[in-house]
C-alpha cells in the first residue's frame, strides 16, 4: 500500500499547482478589462443566437461510446489473460479464441450495420 | 535514516519533485524545439529574437500567459469551465510516479506491480477535460471540437490497448521494471512485436491529438476547437497536459519496445546489471539514456506534425475501428502462435526483415523524372 500511497501526496501536490496560479497568483498580477462584446462566446466574430447547451449533435457519437466500451472491457479482460499466457498454453489459448469468436461476431454486425463508417 | 517513512515516502517524493521539474522544463523546452523544427521544416526561421536563437522564449512564453487578461465567457457554466483545464493536467503529471527513468530502485519513484495498467487507467482519464471544457464554454465550436476529441481518443484507446497485449504475451507482466529487464536478455520488443509497435506509433499520435489526427482543434473548421473559450494560464494549462502527455507516451513506447534505460540486448551490452556495477554514475548514464530515446519519440512527433496532412473526420474513424482493431487482434493471434510452438526467435526474424524491407522501400533509388513537356531540364 505504502507504493500506492506516494501517488495520493503527488496528487495533492499536483492539484495545488493549478489551483494557486489560478486563483492566487494570477488575479493579483494579470489584466482584466472585461467588456460586454468581450465576455461573448466566440464563433466567428457573429453574435451567437442560441445557446450550446440545448445545440444537438450526432447519435454517433454515442454509438462509438458504446462500441468503446464493449472493446475497453475486452481489453481489460485481455490483459491477465496475456500476463499468464505462456503457463497457460494451449487451452487458455482456445477458452481466449472462443471469447474473441463470440465479440467478433458482434464486430462484425456493428460493421455491416454501418455503424463504424462515418458518413 | 533509513525508518519506513524515509523509504516508503519521503525519498519517493522527492524523486518525484525532480522528475516533475526535469519533465516542467521538457516541456518549456518541446515548445521551442517544435517551433525551431517547424521552421526548419518550412524553410523558415521560426522563433529567434528572445535571447541567443530565440531560446529564451521558453521563459518568455510562460511569463506572457501569467500577465495576459483571462477572459472567462459570461454565459460559461462556471464550475465545469474552471475544471475543463485542471482535469487532464493532474493525470498527465502523477503519471511519473510510476515510470522507470533509470535502473531501479534508486532512479524509479515507485515500484507497483500492476503499473502499467494504472497508467492506463490514469491517462485515460485526460478526455474528460477536454469535454468538460468544450461543453461548459456554451460555444457551439467548443463542444463540436469536444465531442469529436472524445470520439477520437475513446476510439483510439482500444488499438492502444490492444497493442500493449502482444508485449505482455512475451514478457508476462505489467511490472514496468520487469518488462525492460526482459527486454535486455531478449531482444527488445520491438523486433517481435513490430506491427504492434506501429499501432502503438499511430495510436499515440491519435491520442494525443497530433498533426495528423488534430481534427479537435481543426482551425480550418473549428476555430480552435475546445479550447477556443480558453484564454491565458487555462490555455496554457491544456497546452501543458497535452505536451506531457505527448512525454508520458514517449516514456511508454520506449519502456515496452525500446528497452527503457538500457542499451543492450541478448544480455550484451549497456544492461542494467552493468549499469549497477557503475554506482551512481551508471544511474545517471541510464537515465540519459532513457531521456534520450524518449527525446527522439518527441522529434517524431513533430518531424509526423511537418509531414503528414490532416485526416478528414471519417477517415479517423475508418482507420481505428476498421484497420487498428483488427489488425492488432491479428497481432495477438499470431504472437499466440508463434509463443505456442516454441518459437519465439523466429518473430525476431520477422522484425528484422520487415524493417529491412522498409528500408529498402525507403532509400530505393528514385527512377529519373522525365523532364516535363515544355520545360527544358537544367544542364548542371
Amino acid at each position: 500500500m505504502a507504493n500506492y500511497s506516494v501517488l495520493l501526496i503527488a496528487a495533492l501536490i499536483v492539484i495545488s499547482v493549478p489551483v494557486l496560479t489560478l486563483f492566487i497568483i494570477t488575479p493579483l498580477i494579470r489584466a482584466s478589462r472585461p467588456g460586454k462584446v468581450k465576455l461573448e462566446p466566440y464563433e466567428c466574430g457573429i453574435a451567437p443566437t442560441s445557446t450550446a447547451f440545448d445545440h444537438r449533435f450526432s447519435v454517433r457519437y454515442f454509438l462509438i461510446a458504446v462500441l468503446f466500451i464493449v472493446f475497453d472491457v475486452e481489453t481489460v479482460f485481455l490483459f491477465p489473460w496475456a500476463i499468464r499466457f505462456k503457463q497457460l498454453g494451449w487451452f487458455g489459448a482456445a477458452e481466449m479464441a472462443v471469447f474473441l469468436a463470440i465479440l467478433l461476431v458482434g464486430y462484425f454486425y456493428a460493421w455491416r450495420r454501418k455503424v463504424l463508417s462515418w458518413v | 535514516m533509513n525508518t519506513p517513512l524515509m523509504h516508503y515516502l519521503v525519498w519517493p517524493l522527492v524523486k518525484f519533485l525532480i522528475a516533475f521539474i526535469i519533465v516542467q522544463v521538457l516541456v518549456a523546452a518541446m515548445n521551442w524545439i517544435e517551433r525551431r523544427l517547424l521552421g526548419l521544416f518550412q524553410a523558415r526561421l521560426g522563433p529567434n529574437r528572445v535571447g541567443y536563437k530565440g531560446l529564451l522564449q521558453i521563459i518568455a512564453d510562460p511569463v506572457k500567459f501569467l500577465l495576459k487578461e483571462d477572459i472567462v465567457p459570461a454565459s460559461a457554466e462556471k464550475v465545469a469551465y474552471f475544471l475543463g483545464p485542471i482535469l487532464p493536467l493532474i493525470p498527465a503529471f502523477i503519471v511519473f510516479c510510476l515510470i522507470p527513468f533509470g535502473p531501479p530502485p534508486t532512479f524509479t519513484v515507485t515500484r507497483v506491480n500492476v503499473g502499467l495498467l494504472l497508467i492506463l487507467a490514469l491517462t485515460s482519464t485526460g478526455v474528460y477535460g477536454i469535454i468538460l471544457g468544450g461543453w461548459a464554454s456554451n460555444n457551439k465550436y467548443s463542444l463540436m471540437g469536444g465531442l469529436r476529441s472524445a470520439a477520437q481518443m475513446v476510439s483510439y484507446e482500444v488499438p492502444f490497448g490492444l497493442s500493449i497485449v502482444g508485449v505482455l504475451m512475451i514478457c508476462g507482466s505489467l511490472d514496468l521494471v520487469t518488462i525492460v529487464r526482459y527486454q535486455e536478455t531478449n531482444a527488445w520488443n520491438f523486433l517481435p512485436q513490430i506491427v504492434a509497435c506501429f499501432i502503438f506509433l499511430v495510436a499515440m499520435n491519435a491520442e494525443n491529438n497530433r498533426t495528423p489526427f488534430d481534427l479537435p482543434e481543426a482551425e480550418s473548421e473549428l476555430v480552435a476547437g475546445y479550447h477556443t473559450e480558453y484564454s491565458a494560464m487555462k490555455f496554457a494549462f491544456f497546452m501543458l497536459a497535452e505536451f506531457s502527455m505527448m512525454i508520458v507516451n514517449s516514456c511508454l513506447m520506449v519502456t515496452l519496445f525500446f528497452g527503457g534505460w538500457t542499451l543492450g540486448m541478448f544480455g550484451i551490452g549497456l544492461t542494467t546489471d552493468v549499469l549497477r556495477h557503475m554506482g551512481m554514475f551508471g544511474g545517471i548514464l541510464g537515465t540519459l539514456i532513457f531521456v534520450t530515446k524518449v527525446m527522439l519519440f518527441m522529434l517524431i512527433y513533430v518531424w509526423f506534425r511537418a509531414t503528414f496532412p490532416r485526416f478528414r473526420f471519417d477517415q479517423l474513424m475508418d482507420l481505428g475501428w476498421k484497420w487498428m482493431i483488427p489488425l492488432a487482434l491479428g497481432n495477438i493471434f499470431v504472437t499466440a502462435i508463434f509463443i505456442l510452438a516454441g518459437q519465439e526467435r523466429l518473430m525476431y526474424w520477422i522484425g528484422i526483415v520487415s524493417i529491412g524491407l522498409a528500408a529498402m522501400y525507403l532509400f530505393k533509388p528514385k527512377p529519373k523524372r522525365a523532364a516535363a513537356p515544355g520545360k527544358v531540364a537544367h544542364a548542371s
